[in-house]
């Protein structure tokens, strides 16, 4: 059964590899809004610092909503989500190797990329460890948590904006402590609270958006 | 054996059919006809756990298929309207892939299987450059990977020319003559006598 998990993770890091464009676009959308946006708030830098941890963490935020379409879409189209759901496996680890290899793909670069933009933003260097930190811990959530959304709508054809009005709401609460996270530590305030918290909020989806994504999508191709 | 009682298959608020019994045996196959949107898919569908009928139920060797949920998929393969492999994978890749997924391989490796269905000179190429009918091959290869006693097809044929049909006969009757049980709808013009079949027909009511 476990082998079943490993192969979905390997197939989907595999088709991940073979399309860039899937995991490019979040990233791309990330970095080029964040710096459009230090091009239009002027040359003041500490205004850049002080709304530096907001504009980065919206981008990140939308950047994330942007791939979640597609988590489940081509599956279920071409026929795979038919059989993934006629495995012995059960679904709900199946569900959590897409999950997985969706953040790898999408939400860790958006990592990767979370330092050199606070530079960009004038945000002193433990903030910038912070805000990677809050983006390492948040970017699963939004994945967990899309993921159910997709699933609600992949039997709709055009479901992007439909989409976002279902996840975003979920994911306000990480943005608010992340967000608080980064300025607690440009104001060097402690910051363990706000990452406990984020902790909790990626353990809670992580139990619970498997089973329910695994649920919904039994639910949906039953129509 | 396979065992359906009192079914009443429903699609977007339309009863397809309704009082189905049925029952079949090991080393049968039951060839399910009726005209399009008769409720062929649906039934399928239902029968491989993937809907649920509005009433009735279906027994496995006796038992609900809803209590032996995990060894009854083990026990069955579904080819359906959509082939179920990935573009992107090669023919090669998209075997591995489902014979893990299925859990219970057999010993054929998958070079003999496309070998067999004469894909296999295209075992390194994405499955997006194949023809609609080598597609096909690739999703029929499935029947393959497994040792899956129950076989549900829905349209096996289509797309195929005809020495793949005969070689996909060939499976069907080495299948039903090792004890197996299959399931099946076509529209293509198939002399289903030389197998041990019988047949149920949909839409008659309407």
């Amino acid at each position: 059964m476990n082998s079943a998990f490993g192969a979905l993770l390997k197939r989907d890091l595999l088709l991940a590899f073979r399309n860039p464009g899937d995991y490019a676009t979040p990233v791309i959308f990330f970095v080029v809004s964040t710096t459009l946006f230090s091009f239009a708030a002027g040359t003041d830098n500490q205004l850049l610092k002080a709304i530096g941890p907001g504009v980065i963490w919206v981008a990140a935020l939308l950047a994330s909503m942007l791939s979640l379409d597609g988590i489940f879409r081509s599956d279920f189209e071409d026929g795979t989500l038919e059989q993934m759901l006629l495995a012995p496996a059960p679904m709900s680890l199946l569900v959590l190797a897409k999950i997985i290899t969706h953040w790898i793909s999408t939400g860790l670069p958006l990592v990767a990329a979370s330092p050199l933009l606070g530079i960009l933003m004038n945000l002193d260097s433990f903030s910038i460890a912070i805000l990677a930190v809050t983006i390492a811990l948040s970017t699963p959530v939004f994945s967990l948590i899309g993921a159910f959304g997709a699933s609600l709508v992949v039997t709709q054809k055009k479901a992007g904006v439909l989409l976002s009005l279902l996840t975003l709401p979920l994911c306000i609460p990480v943005l608010i402590y992340s967000v608080s996270a980064v300025i607690a530590a440009a104001a060097e305030l402690p910051v363990t609270g706000h990452i406990s918290l984020l902790c909790a909020f990626l353990v809670f989806s992580l139990t619970v958006a498997p089973f329910a994504t695994a649920g919904s999508l039994r639910m949906m191709s039953g129509d | 054996m396979l065992e359906v009682r009192d079914l009443v298959g429903v699609r977007s608020e339309r009863r397809l059919f309704e009082n189905l019994s049925f029952s079949v045996r090991e080393n049968e196959l039951l060839y399910i006809s009726g005209r399009n949107g008769s409720g062929k898919t649906t039934l399928l569908r239902i029968l491989c756990g993937l809907a649920r009928p509005e009433t009735g139920e279906i027994l496995w060797h006796g038992v609900r298929i809803e209590e032996i949920q995990t060894e009854y998929v083990q026990s069955l393969v579904y080819v359906g309207h959509e082939n179920g492999i990935k573009g992107d994978l090669t023919v090669i890749e998209n075997l591995a892939f489902d014979r893990v997924l299925r859990g219970n391989s057999t010993k054929q490796t998958a070079h003999e299987i496309l070998d067999r269905l004469g894909i296999v000179r295209y075992a390194q190429i994405p499955c997006r450059y194949l023809s609609a009918g080598q597609k096909r091959r690739v999703a029929l290869a499935r029947l393959q990977v497994s040792d899956a006693r129950l076989w549900l097809l829905d349209e096996p044929f289509t797309a195929l020319d005809e020495p793949t049909q005969e070689i996909i006969i060939d499976w069907l009757s080495s299948h039903l003559e090792s004890g197996g049980i299959c399931i099946a709808t076509s529209h293509q013009p198939i002399d289903w006598s030389r197998l041990n079949s019988s047949e149920i027909k949909l839409g008659e009511q309407s």
